[in-house]
């Protein structure tokens, strides 16, 4: 079988699945963020797959700004669990359950 | 050829993706992590994204997650061992797996995705220069907000990790 289109957003999807699947299992705030990451990257795949077979350059302008935007959040979130932490002394997510009840 | 690099690289990736989620200490899932990112940058330069693929492995494989590794090492993060998953949670990310998965495979084996030719078109994303001109005459007002924005979340984390100032 010859790798084109749909093997690419095969791979992108299922990266997304797995992300999606790890944000929700894990516990440690730290790898849901790794997860989310993950799921970040897998959208930029299926966004360069689509601009390479339709042969323009918006797909892999827009996946430009993703990565930078992506590298302004993980600045500030990494900076939010770290004052996180300083309040709580952890970042395990069942024991910030200040919402609950 | 291309095509046996594309399973190899595919492979890796989405091995490396579950070694992220599976792993129990944070830092092996960073190490994952990188070999992802690595993983599909292979990928971008098998779409002939070379400057993509560039910028994937310096950015994402050298800045994101060394600070990753960076905030492990401040915050002295214990294994997870304390809690338990609960049954619940494993069946609802389950189901929320499956779900997606039962997407792609419809997704894939229908007709809607196809490539709009059958002869690929020439790879406008391969060459810098066509990316520095779209992205100063076409997208010229998104870079300046991008930048913009890197400005305001450096702001925000110099703010976020000030220590506060407690009065009385």
């Amino acid at each position: 079988m010859t790798v084109g289109l749909e093997q690419y957003i095969a791979v992108s999807a299922a990266l997304f699945a797995i992300g999606f699947f790890g944000v929700l299992r894990r516990k440690n705030t730290l790898v849901i963020y790794m997860c989310l990451e993950l799921m970040l990257n897998a959208c930029n795949l299926g966004l360069i797959a689509f601009s390479r077979y339709h042969g323009g350059m918006s797909g892999s302008v827009f996946v430009f700004f993703t990565i930078t935007v992506a590298a302004a959040e993980v600045a500030v979130g990494l900076a939010i669990i770290v004052a996180l932490f300083r309040k709580r002394q952890t970042v395990q997510v069942p024991d910030l359950n200040a919402l609950k009840n | 050829m291309t095509d046996l690099f594309f399973y190899l690289f595919a492979t890796l990736t989405l091995g490396c993706a579950f070694g992220v989620v599976f792993s129990k200490n944070p830092v092996n899932a960073a190490m994952f992590l990188i070999m992802t990112f690595l993983g599909m940058a292979s990928l971008f330069v098998l779409l002939e994204a070379y400057f993509l693929a560039v910028i994937q492995i310096l950015v994402y494989a050298g800045a994101v997650v060394v600070l990753f590794l960076f905030i492990i090492m401040l915050l002295d993060v214990k294994e997870e061992n304390k809690h338990r998953v609960k049954p619940l949670t494993w069946v609802a990310s389950l189901i929320g797996f499956a779900l997606l998965i039962l997407g792609v495979v419809a997704i894939t084996s229908s007709d809607n995705i196809k490539a709009t030719s059958e002869s690929l078109p020439e790879a406008a994303g391969a060459s810098l220069k066509n990316f520095g001109y779209e992205l100063f005459t076409t997208y010229q007002l998104p870079m300046q907000v991008t930048g913009f924005l890197l400005l305001i979340a450096m702001i925000g984390v110099i703010v976020l990790s000030k220590k506060v100032k407690t009065d009385s």
